[in-house]
């Protein structure tokens, strides 16, 4: 069973995405912030609060960056993140339906 | 409202007889979803009765915003957000905050230019499209079934 299948099988998941993150530590994502800079880079780490560890990053977008070309790893505050972009066959989409219901209804007990 | 969301009354097959028996509003308020079903009655008390337990019990009743949302899973819907951007995509999973994961995401951001001389105002739109998309919750300002177009 895969690592977010087992974490969501328990019943404690009233934190769906900090264990849907969770699950892609390893792969490739892009993370935009609210002020327009796109990283891209792996996703190293994560915590309650979504706060994201990227490691070996680099930047998407061309017109859109400060040069960071001598920063290679980099933590990410929750708050200032718009998007994250996702590999869409990492992404078990049914899993999820499943688990944010289950959230919806742990939520209003 | 699709079909498989509308309240049921929950059926429960008789194991000794292939006759269908249906119980009226079930004590504990709960529907199941469609597929399996699982009725549990304190008012049945009759041995013999086979309860099939369903994987994800849902109540279908809409009592909150957030409910609303839940009937939008797996449906194209329509995010209006800050910064005059609006997204178009499937919805695979939300939470209370209104973080979502959206699927094959087409994210439009509106511009307005206005002419130094004529002061008009020149609305541009730049769309995008993302396979899988996770928005933070804080940016989000509505939610709602797609908007139809002509």
């Amino acid at each position: 069973m895969s690592l977010l299948a087992l974490t969501l099988a328990c019943r404690c998941v009233f934190q769906l995405f900090y264990s849907f993150f969770k699950s892609l530590v390893g792969k490739d994502v892009v993370v935009e912030l609210k002020n327009d800079l796109s990283i891209c880079g792996t996703l190293h780490s994560v915590d309650q609060y979504l706060n994201i560890k990227l490691t070996d990053i680099s930047v998407t977008d061309p017109e859109k960056y400060p040069h960071m070309l001598s920063v290679k790893n980099c933590f990410i505050r929750g708050s200032v993140v718009r998007y994250v972009q996702l590999p869409a066959d990492e992404v078990d989409t049914q899993l999820l339906q499943d688990a944010a219901r289950k959230e919806a209804m742990q939520q209003k007990q | 409202v699709t079909g498989d969301r509308k309240t049921r009354i929950c059926e429960v097959s008789l194991p000794q007889n292939s006759s269908l028996c249906r119980f009226g509003d079930v004590e504990d308020g709960k529907v199941w979803k469609g597929g399996e079903w699982y009725c549990l009655s304190s008012r049945s008390g009759l041995p013999g009765w086979h309860f099939i337990p369903l994987q994800q019990p849902t109540t279908n009743t809409v009592e909150e915003p957030l409910d609303l949302i839940r009937l939008s899973l797996d449906e194209r819907i329509y995010v209006k957000m800050r910064n005059d951007r609006e997204l178009r995509g499937r919805l695979h999973a939300y939470d209370q905050h209104l973080n979502m994961i959206l699927g094959d995401v087409e994210e439009t951001v509106t511009t307005v230019e206005i002419d130094e001389e004529t002061y008009e105002e020149l609305y541009k739109s730049t769309k995008r499209n993302i396979p899988m998309l996770f928005v933070r919750g804080d940016g989000v300002v509505l939610v709602a079934p797609p908007l139809r177009v002509g």
